[in-house]
């Protein structure tokens, strides 16, 4: 047994200390004529087979984003559904091209891991619901309320630092489990639930007896930068992920949609469109593809707006508001670097 | 052994004895019940309180559960959404009838679904007519063969008109019994030879069978899957990959047969050497004396933990969600993901739990069947 433990520490050294170079896996990727993508066993919205198995969500959008730019086809993808254990090995050992599965960015798996996040496609974070007709328009107005949390998670931890820098005070009902805390928000017992804003959002519009009852406040107090991932050793590939998420944000900055991309390309005056539908030539050469990269993941995927609204926004069953996950704009984050 | 009625007959019937000048004599029918009432749930005080504790714990539990399960369920939802769900008080079944295709199949292509179904009733109806004895003949084990090329067939395509299907795309009940079934065949005579192996007089034998038992004994089954789906792709060089199925397949062989090879080696053990020694008389090569003396009656000896191995084996199938495989608890989880549909989690597990019943009591009402059927000459 302790030899065991001393081999699986020499072996996740090993990994550790050595992040593999697995060899250009852009030209592995081109040559075996699919995207290999780690996904979520079953997240809605952002990774879930649906009643025909069918893949979808904001974390699958990516992966046929890269499919598209890779191949000029959205479905040259195949999912590995990954558990939260498994996630990074996964990417270390090369069984998947990229990781699109709700993964936090941090510093320590930036590095230390081997992994070299691209972009964020989700921007996440703890949020509070409270009853529409408390009239409560901030959480800076929470002052003395009761508060619906779970025990032992950072969630706790947040809001007591929350409160504490905000010089608020606050009475927290702590229950061990998610359905009772729900259930215990419904029936009054608290006045606030916090929880991470995309789980707060799926339980106000799918376990209350009337959504509209319910708002969710526009602060959130953690950050959970949800990026998609890629291995250290290739720079090439790193820069086709990246670029493919960033085009359908630039897309959405320049109002190129699914419905209008080909017309945009045939008419479109600004240079900037221009470029990035590949009218103007340069940047396919550039990231080792086809011109037409960009317009064939607007075309097949949408831009990331659609693609929000379609997984998680008011098109889907979750009706997340945009929030941080806006353009610049719009007062989010959402931002594209300069397709030149 | 005796029936619990019979015993019911017998304490009535000692009563009647007793008491032969009681004038007033109830009615059979009513007395019976009454009596075996009075003499085993109130025949003290401490007794009658805790009938009487039980009853209305029963009283509490029962008929809420039957509300709540039954009466005022939702069988269906004609629209496809949980409304009707939300606005009823009881269970919804009507789960089932929306997700049931995902909870069954996992991701297998949606238009191909009868093929796991033609399989998984092939791979049933097989089991169902290998379990009487008088089908055990040489054209069963070539029914089996033919059985397992077409379920392959079925299931990976490719040939014959049928299209491709991968491995990591199957799931749910097929990929439960599947790797099940395959587990339990492929451990049994590794089982065999590890049992052996460790009894036996070659030393570097028993210290490999030795070794490698207490090894997998040591560590939970969930690290060995672990190793054999995460640790072992870092040490396989770039652009070799072994099929994520087949990786769990192997860990659960060889963890369940470290475990049957011990059951083996218990019946084993309890073969009284004379019979070695008698065979090793006529002069039975080891094999022979192995496969026609010895493990006919060990294994026979043993079919009561053999079993319980093979029903845990079941079970543990549950555990390969880990290694991002659908099985049929993974499928349903995946199903219960969506969420409107998140609420009714109690529904999709009792689902779940009662396709696994059904599979782990059939097994067991079987190895009982079959412990009589073998049990001749041997009764204790």
């Amino acid at each position: 047994m302790k030899s065991l433990k001393a081999f699986t520490v020499a072996a996740v050294l090993a990994v550790a200390a050595s992040p593999a170079y697995a060899g250009p896996t852009f030209d592995a990727v081109k040559a075996k004529g699919f995207v290999q993508c780690g996904v979520n066993l079953g997240l809605y919205g952002f990774s879930a087979p649906d009643d025909k198995g069918n893949w979808s969500g904001l974390d699958v959008d990516a992966c046929r984003a890269v499919a598209a730019a890779m191949f000029g086809d959205s479905t040259k993808v195949k999912y590995s559904p990954l558990s939260a254990q498994q996630r990074l090995p996964a990417l270390q050992s090369g069984e998947i091209d990229l990781l699109a599965r709700n993964t936090t960015w941090t510093l320590s798996r930036d590095t230390a891991n081997g992994l070299n996040f691209t972009v964020v496609n989700y921007y996440d974070g703890q949020g509070f619901m409270v009853p529409t007709k408390l009239g409560v328009k901030s959480a800076k107005e929470l002052n003395g309320a009761t508060v619906c949390v779970l025990p032992g998670t950072t969630t706790e931890q947040n809001l007591a630092d929350w409160f504490r820098a905000n010089k608020l005070t606050y009475k927290p009902v702590v229950i061990e489990k998610n359905e009772e805390l729900a259930a215990a928000f419904i029936a009054g017992r608290c006045d606030v639930y916090t929880s991470d804003a995309s789980q707060l959002a799926a339980i106000r519009a799918n376990e209350m007896p009337n959504p509209a009852d319910y708002v969710i406040l526009p602060e959130l107090i953690s950050k959970e930068p949800l990026g998609v991932a890629v291995r250290h050793g290739d720079d090439q590939w790193m820069d086709v992920v990246r670029w493919s998420i960033y085009a359908m944000i630039a897309a959405e900055e320049k109002g190129v949609t699914m419905g209008n991309v080909d017309q945009m390309a045939a008419s479109s005056p600004d240079p900037e469109v221009k470029r990035l539908l590949g009218v103007t030539a340069g940047n396919g050469k550039a990231l080792g593809l086809d011109e037409a990269w960009a317009k064939a993941i607007i075309k097949q995927v949408g831009n990331y707006g659609e693609s929000f609204e379609r997984n998680v926004g008011q098109g889907s069953k979750l009706k997340i508001a945009r929030g941080q996950n806006a353009l610049y704009s719009h007062g989010g984050l959402m931002y594209s670097p300069p397709f030149k | 052994m005796i029936k619990p009625e019979d015993d019911i007959h017998a304490a009535t019937a000692a009563a009647d004895v007793e008491e032969p000048s009681s004038a007033v004599v109830p009615a059979p029918a009513l007395w019976k019940p009454l009596g075996w009432a009075k003499s085993n749930l109130f025949d003290s005080v401490p007794n009658t309180i805790l009938t009487l504790l039980a009853l209305f714990l029963l009283w509490e539990t029962v008929p809420p559960l039957i509300g709540w399960g039954l009466l005022h369920a939702t069988w269906s939802v004609a629209d496809g959404t949980a409304g009707a769900c939300r606005d009823s008080a009881g269970a919804c079944w009507a789960l089932m009838g929306e997700k049931n295709r995902l909870m069954l199949f996992g991701v297998y292509p949606y238009d191909q679904h009868w093929r796991p179904l033609l399989a998984t009733c092939i791979v049933i109806a097989m089991l169902a007519t290998s379990a009487p004895r008088r089908f055990w003949r040489r054209e069963l084990g070539y029914a089996w063969l033919a059985a397992i090329v077409v379920v392959a067939w079925l299931m990976w395509g490719g040939v014959l008109g049928l299209s491709y299907v991968e491995t990591g795309l199957w799931g749910g009940l097929p990929l439960t019994l599947g790797l099940a079934l395959l587990g339990i065949v492929l451990a049994f005579p590794l089982s065999i030879v590890l049992a052996l192996g460790r009894r036996s007089n070659l030393p570097a034998i028993k210290a490999i069978c030795t070794g490698y038992i207490e090894l997998v004994r040591g560590v939970p089954l969930v690290s060995v899957l672990f190793m054999a789906s995460v640790m072992f792709p870092l040490f396989l060089p770039e652009g070799v990959s072994i099929d994520k199925l087949l990786r769990a397949l192997v860990g659960i062989t060889l963890f369940t047969a470290a475990y049957l090879a011990e059951a083996v080696r218990g019946g084993l053990q309890a073969i009284p050497r004379g019979q070695e020694e008698a065979a090793d008389a006529l002069g039975l090569p080891y094999w022979r004396k192995m496969r026609l003396i010895v493990l006919p009656q060990a294994l026979r000896l043993v079919i009561p933990p053999i079993v319980n191995q093979f029903i845990s084996c079941f079970k543990d199938t549950s555990l390969v969600t880990i290694v991002g495989l659908y099985d049929l608890l993974a499928a349903s989880k995946a199903a219960l993901a969506d969420p409107e549909w998140r609420p009714y989690f109690v529904e999709g597990y009792i689902i779940a739990a009662v396709i696994y019943w059904v599979f782990c009591f059939s097994m067991s009402r079987y190895s009982q069947w079959l412990e009589r059927q073998l049990a001749t000459g041997h009764r204790r």
